[in-house]
């Protein structure tokens, strides 16, 4: 028995300069069912469901709602085709109730006055028909005072007079009721789980209508049992006759709610199956589809020794839950270790994590600073720490010797630093952890992060490129005043370099284009020499050669013994470039691959896993 | 299709990613032309005269050798509060409070005359006085700063509400010290700054200058400044890098503050001679538009005061020669030049574009013309 | 004595009570109007304008009648403070630009508009509206007893500056136009997202709470001084934005909070100080020291409910697709 299709798209195709998000792409949704939308980051997933929620308007291509086309051009459309979409970050006013926040915006009934007069009159003029005079008055005043008193009851109604009046109430907690949820409606906002602000958004849709509920990643903040409800509560919208697009990454979700599965990959369709008839492995292979060989160069790693060992390092993110949950790895001196995964599970708390940027619940973060026989300066400890360093036997002099410092004059020690004679003995071993990010420069740890937000974080947009080369350094030098020599140097540098494309150093950096905006960044963040280099997305949007520049950067890096971690989207890339790869999922890692060996189904797969 | 499409709004509006330097001066100076209009258009209403108003606008602010002076004295005065402004604003920090920074540093001048004028070298008094100005002011400053950096309490009130708090103080004084129960102080007879060419406000105009300079090379040459800078721009971008923004939240008043202070002995010890609840006058307030108008570059303020006083001056000038009534009259001058200028920016920062009947005719952005009609209308 | 002192307390409280019901719809919408002392100045000015032209429309002063003398120029300071609502609302909701400095630009404008015509309009007459009309109470005399004089004695506007100040917390908390006034004043981007005309509501309640602000501007030159013009109502404007922050944005509890500030501010009049005047300053400096408390009590506590709008300041600018 065929059921009735809900919404269909045909040959829908959206382009965003010279990006394509959707390609051809056909997709039916029957009623009563759950699909599941499944692929890779920038497959386009979240675009073709913006279409359908109307924030994007297709450039090419047809949408139909039960067979009729139609054209959403705004999310007021949406609705009124009885389409409702929850998204990722929820839209709901903090301090109001979750009850205030489903009406909020309902467009209430207009109440006519001239159609209730026309009413009245009607009936009045019924009446009056077969009556005698003096009663006739008797009723024309009362039907008049009924006219006279609808301005007012229109004033009423258009305030709405309590608007959580029983009527309210009452239709809110039967949708809540209806599908099972458990939800206390005079709760506000800012006192409710992530869980609970969902649920609020999916009523505030079914409130309105919608007949086609679309969930952008709605798993990704909640626990397993809220998971379970949710869940429950999907199946009993299917049954009522619901359509539910659901676009996730988590195969076993995939497998336990969904009815059928569309793959988007690269922004095409690939295919739709029934989820009965498929299996993990299968929807993993048209997800990644085959490798493609990228000819980056690998060079061999030489002589890898631990540079950073990350143990057990948990990460609380903004709505209570675990973004980084017992992660444990180690990144030797001279390697690449890439961090493949879908984004938002846990890539970027990480990284900030390990640079001093975001508060981390519990764990270490050993640094491993190569100092073995290189001699202690004073750019990076004072006398002070020098001392107590020596007392603890940190140091040797040349010929091996333990270096005591006892009873030394200032002059005295200061002469042998200068002359290079007091040594490490091992490698410094520092816990990073809840060092800011000052700090650890100060402990003389050279350390350094390429940022996804380019020009919010990374740098300033509306400064020059000069300028944004000050920012990790303006602090050197003893004068108030900064020093705009040096960095004018290294921009112009980097400009050569790197072939930025820019009019001058002065230009602001937020004029340049993507690529070199990236580029003046990681050259940035090279120039300081560092001994670990974190890089998050560094390709994202660039053009090929851009891409190849950074891909060579980051070689180069290696080549010169720095720890270097790649977190990215493109798994080729990640397999060309990488010694190991790091697949991390949830806030967990689900595996470390080496790269050479890597296959892509098996990343895919450890991509998509989560504990049961 | 095309029967389905909606309606594209009748004017779009989009933001400007960049805007050519000299279209912002032509948008700038377009704007100034109407406000003047608009402003002889005004006392033309009552002078019946309005060739002649522009002609008394000169003559109220370069008229005579003394009107010059008041002149500089008076952009003087309003840029210095404006520059002592500037950092916070650069900040994103919303300090509207300079009307009691700068008044308390009035006060504890002239408390200090009050008390030891007379008894201690002028010399020793006058520094005196600027120190207990510019501790004074910074106090006045640093306290919203701080319930900021610990609380988020809002900066805009808080510092809105320490300016009356700051007047009721100036009146108090006033009362405890003038036994008589005048509520005037009088002119104080220590505590002068020294004339230079025989004109009392060379000094002060020169004192002004130097904040000035020294406020230019301060933001854009300082570490200071280098770090306000990246704070106004991005929070995100300061912390990455480490920069503890509490801690330059109240750095940066504290710099305000002590510049208050300054402007504060100027106008106890160089101009006034005395303290009284209005002495500033609304000048600090004034100066928020002053060093917002100008962009927050020290070098564009001086424009900026320099055109506000000028109409002040010239309203003066020609409500006096055409008789027009009481003084009010410069505000109203002033508040109609002022509402362009300040409307202008719109056009500045957006770009209006209309609808097109024919969606192959690429829209044409008339920006001068919607400039004089959503001014026109503005004042209808 | 003390009844007299409260009487005096609440009449005077009228003209906070306009003012900070007028600021606080404008606040809630997420607009910071410094703008008010300029158009309760404004506000009066319609007001003396309005009382002047109906004054010269009677043939004779005898045959002024209450709608005329109260109604007339009422209307007149609704308008023209609404004006001056509609001036900065078109600078801050359309043209987007910087609320204080265009707030602080407006009271200029607006304190030397009304000084200027409003000192130089012919006031003849004015006293006898005013006492005979604006001042009239439901009972008047001076043999009143308790409730009386504490209830029944006051001028229109007292009844219905308390009445604004009702309805406007009724709106706020039990409408849906309160609640969308409200969700636009602290997350337009969702009011717009569920299909509220923010910049719709943005306008109105700004320009509404002008002319409201307006009246207490009115209720000065007509209802307390009788009629002649003064240059200082700024001043009651900056206490009416305190008494804002002082009444945590509740219409309801501003109408507490303006007897306060009306008790604070003639209090001086009753206390015999002597030589020690500076103690009326002390009190003259009680409101806002009392505000800026409250400022800090409020983001100490850090209740959601008590903190400002979320979006107040902001310009609202939807980003194009």
């Amino acid at each position: 028995m065929k059921k009735p299709v809900a919404i269909e798209l045909k040959n829908i195709t959206k382009t965003f300069g010279e990006v394509v998000a959707n390609k051809n792409v056909n997709l039916t949704v029957y009623r009563g069912e759950i699909l599941s939308v499944l692929g890779e980051n920038g497959c386009g997933k979240t675009t073709l469901m913006n279409m359908i929620s109307g924030i994007y308007f297709p450039d090419e291509g047809e949408i139909f709602v039960n067979g009729e086309p139609v054209m959403i051009r705004s999310p007021k459309d949406a609705f009124a085709y009885k389409i409702g979409m929850i998204h990722q970050h929820f839209k709901l006013v903090d301090v109001f109730t979750a009850a205030d926040n489903i009406i909020l915006g309902e467009k209430m009934p207009v109440y006519s006055v001239t159609e209730e007069t026309k009413k009245i009159k009607e009936k009045m003029e019924k009446e009056l028909a077969d009556v005698s005079d003096e009663k006739k008055k008797k009723i024309q005043a009362k039907y008049l005072a009924k006219i006279g008193a609808l301005p007012f009851i229109k004033l009423g109604k258009a305030f709405k007079f309590g608007h959580l009046t029983k009527n309210r109430a009452k239709v809110l907690q039967q949708i809540a009721d209806q599908y099972g949820f458990e939800i206390d409606l005079s709760k506000k906002i800012y006192d409710m789980s992530v869980s609970e602000k969902q649920t609020v958004e999916i009523i505030k849709v079914l409130y309105r209508g919608a007949d086609i509920l679309i969930l952008d990643e709605p798993t990704a903040v909640l626990t397993p049992q809220e998971i379970k409800k949710l869940f429950d509560v999907l199946r009993k919208m299917r049954e009522s006759g619901k359509s539910i697009i659901i676009i996730t990454h988590k195969l076993n979700e995939v497998m336990e709610i969904s009815d059928r599965v569309a793959v988007l990959r690269k922004g095409e369709h690939i295919a739709t199956v029934e989820t009965k008839k498929t299996n993990e492995k299968e929807l993993t292979e048209m997800m990644v589809g085959k490798k493609i060989d990228l000819n980056i160069e690998r060079p061999e790693p030489v002589d890898p020794k631990p540079r950073l060992e990350i143990k057990n390092l948990t990460i609380m993110n903004k709505e209570g839950g675990k973004a980084v949950d017992d992660v444990s790895f180690v990144i030797n001196g001279g390697e690449i270790l890439g961090i493949a995964g879908i984004s938002g599970n846990g890539q970027k708390e990480l990284l900030e994590g390990i640079a001093g940027l975001q508060k981390t619940e519990s764990g270490d973060i050993i640094f491993h600073n190569p100092k073995k026989n290189k001699p202690v300066t004073f750019f990076h400890k004072t006398l002070k720490q020098i001392k107590e360093m020596a007392k603890q036997g940190f140091f040797h002099y040349p010929d091996g010797k333990k270096v005591d410092l006892t009873g030394m004059k200032k002059k005295e020690i200061e002469k042998l630093v200068n002359e290079e004679q007091i040594l490490f003995y091992e490698d410094e071993i520092i816990d990073l952890k809840h060092k800011t990010p000052l700090e650890i420069r100060e402990l003389g740890i050279k350390l350094s992060f390429v940022p996804e937000d380019r020009l919010n974080m990374g740098l300033v947009g509306n400064m020059s490129i000069v300028d944004n080369m000050l920012l990790k350094s303006y602090r050197k030098g003893k004068s108030i005043f900064v020093n705009r020599k040096k960095p004018k140097i290294l921009a112009d540098e980097i400009i050569d370099e790197l072939e930025v494309v820019t009019p001058s150093d002065m230009t602001p950096v937020r004029k340049l284009s993507g690529g070199n905006v990236q580029k003046v960044l990681v050259g940035r963040e090279i120039s300081s020499s560092p001994k670990v280099l974190m890089a998050a997305y560094p390709v994202r949007g660039l053009d090929i050669n851009s891409s190849y520049l950074i891909y060579n950067l980051l070689n180069q890096q290696k080549q010169k013994n720095v720890a270097v971690i790649f977190v990215g989207e493109d798994l080729d890339v990640l397999m060309a470039l990488c010694d190991r790869i790091l697949v991390i999922c949830s806030g967990r890692v689900s595996g470390i691959v080496e790269g050479k060996k890597a296959k892509k189904e098996e990343l895919g797969l450890l991509m998509t896993k989560t504990e049961e | 299709m095309n029967e389905k499409m909606k309606k594209e709004p009748l004017v779009h509006i989009i933001k400007r990613a960049d805007i050519p330097q000299w279209k912002s001066w032509v948008i700038r100076i377009g704007a100034g032309v109407i406000g003047l209009l608009l402003c002889a258009g005004f006392s033309c209403i009552f002078s019946k005269d309005f060739g002649g108003f522009f002609a008394e606008l000169f003559n109220g602010a370069f008229g005579t050798e003394r009107r010059i002076w008041m002149l500089f004295q008076n952009i003087a005065i309003l840029l210095g509060i404006a520059i002592a402004l500037t950092p916070a604003f650069k900040m994103h920090f919303w300090n509207i409070g300079a009307e009691g920074q700068t008044l308390v540093g009035c006060l504890a001048g002239a408390a200090c005359v009050f008390y030891w004028g007379g008894e201690i070298p002028e010399g020793a008094l006058l520094v005196l006085m600027l120190v207990c100005s510019m501790i004074a002011s910074v106090i006045w400053a640093v306290i919203p700063a701080i319930f900021k950096a610990l609380f988020n309490t809002n900066e805009t009130l808080f510092t809105l509400m320490m300016n009356y708090v700051a007047a009721a103080l100036v009146s108090l004084c006033i009362s405890i010290w003038v036994t008589s129960g005048s509520g005037v102080l009088g002119i104080l007879n220590f505590g002068h700054l020294p004339k230079i060419m025989n004109q009392q406000y060379f000094l002060n105009i020169i004192i002004v200058v130097l904040i000035t300079l020294f406020m230019f090379f301060y933001l854009r040459y300082s570490k200071h400044g280098y770090e306000i800078s990246v704070v106004g721009e991005s929070t995100n971008t300061a912390k990455y890098i480490g920069i503890y923004v509490k801690k330059v939240i109240i750095r940066t008043m504290i710099v305000s503050g002590l510049f208050c202070g300054i402007m504060g002995w100027i106008l106890v010890a160089g101009t006034n001679f005395t303290v009284y609840a209005d002495i500033v006058g609304g000048r600090g307030f004034t100066a928020i538009l002053v060093s917002w108008l100008a962009h927050f570059n020290p070098f564009g303020m001086i424009l900026t005061a320099f055109l506000v006083v000028f109409m002040q001056q010239g309203a003066a000038q020609v409500n006096t020669v055409y008789q027009l009534g009481p003084s009010a009259f410069e505000n109203i001058i002033v508040g109609i030049f002022l509402l362009c200028i300040i409307a202008c920016e719109f056009f500045i920062n957006y770009q209006v574009k209309f609808r097109v009947k024919n969606k192959n005719a690429t829209p044409e952005k008339k920006e001068k013309k919607t400039t004089e009609s959503a001014e026109r209308e503005e004042k209808a | 004595m003390f009844l007299t002192f409260l009487h005096n307390a609440i009449n005077f409280s009228t003209v906070f009570l306009f003012g900070s019901t007028g600021e606080t719809l404008t606040e809630k919408s997420g607009h910071l109007n410094l703008g008010i002392p300029g158009t309760m100045c404004v506000g009066a000015l319609g007001g003396v304008v309005g009382e002047y032209l109906y004054i010269k429309s009677l043939s004779d002063v005898s045959e002024m009648t209450y709608g005329g003398a109260v109604i007339v120029p009422i209307i007149f300071a609704l308008l023209f403070a609404g004006f001056m609502g509609l001036l900065y609302s078109i600078m801050t909701v359309t043209l987007r630009c910087n609320q204080n400095v265009t707030g602080l630009t407006i009271t200029t404008f607006g304190v030397g508009l009304a000084n200027f015509i409003g000192s130089s309009i012919d006031n003849s007459y004015f006293s006898v509206a005013s006492n005979k009309f604006f001042n009239k109470g439901f009972v008047s005399g001076t043999d009143l007893n308790w409730f009386e004089t504490l209830f029944l004695s006051y001028g229109t506007l007292v009844y219905l500056a308390i009445a604004l100040a009702i309805i406007a917390a009724v709106v706020l908390k039990k409408t849906r136009v309160g609640l969308s006034l409200r969700a636009v004043g602290e997350n337009p981007a969702t009011a717009d997202a569920t299909g509220i005309n923010v910049i719709a509501y943005k306008y109105a309640f700004t320009i509404i709470g002008s002319a409201i602000a307006g009246l207490g501007g009115l209720f000065y030159i007509m209802g307390y001084v009788g009629g002649s013009w003064q240059y200082a109502i700024d001043a009651f404007g900056w206490l009416a934005v305190a008494l804002v922050i002082f009444s945590v944005w509740k219409p309801d509890l501003g109408i507490i909070g303006a007897i306060v500030f009306g008790a604070l501010y003639i209090v001086p009049n009753y206390i015999n100080v002597g030589t020690k005047s500076y103690i009326k300053e002390i009190i003259n400096m009680l409101p806002f020291l009392v505000t800026i408390l409250v400022l800090i009590v409020t983001s100490l506590i850090n209740k959601r409910e008590t903190q400002p709008p979320a979006s107040l300041g902001l310009s609202y600018f939807r980003e194009e697709r």
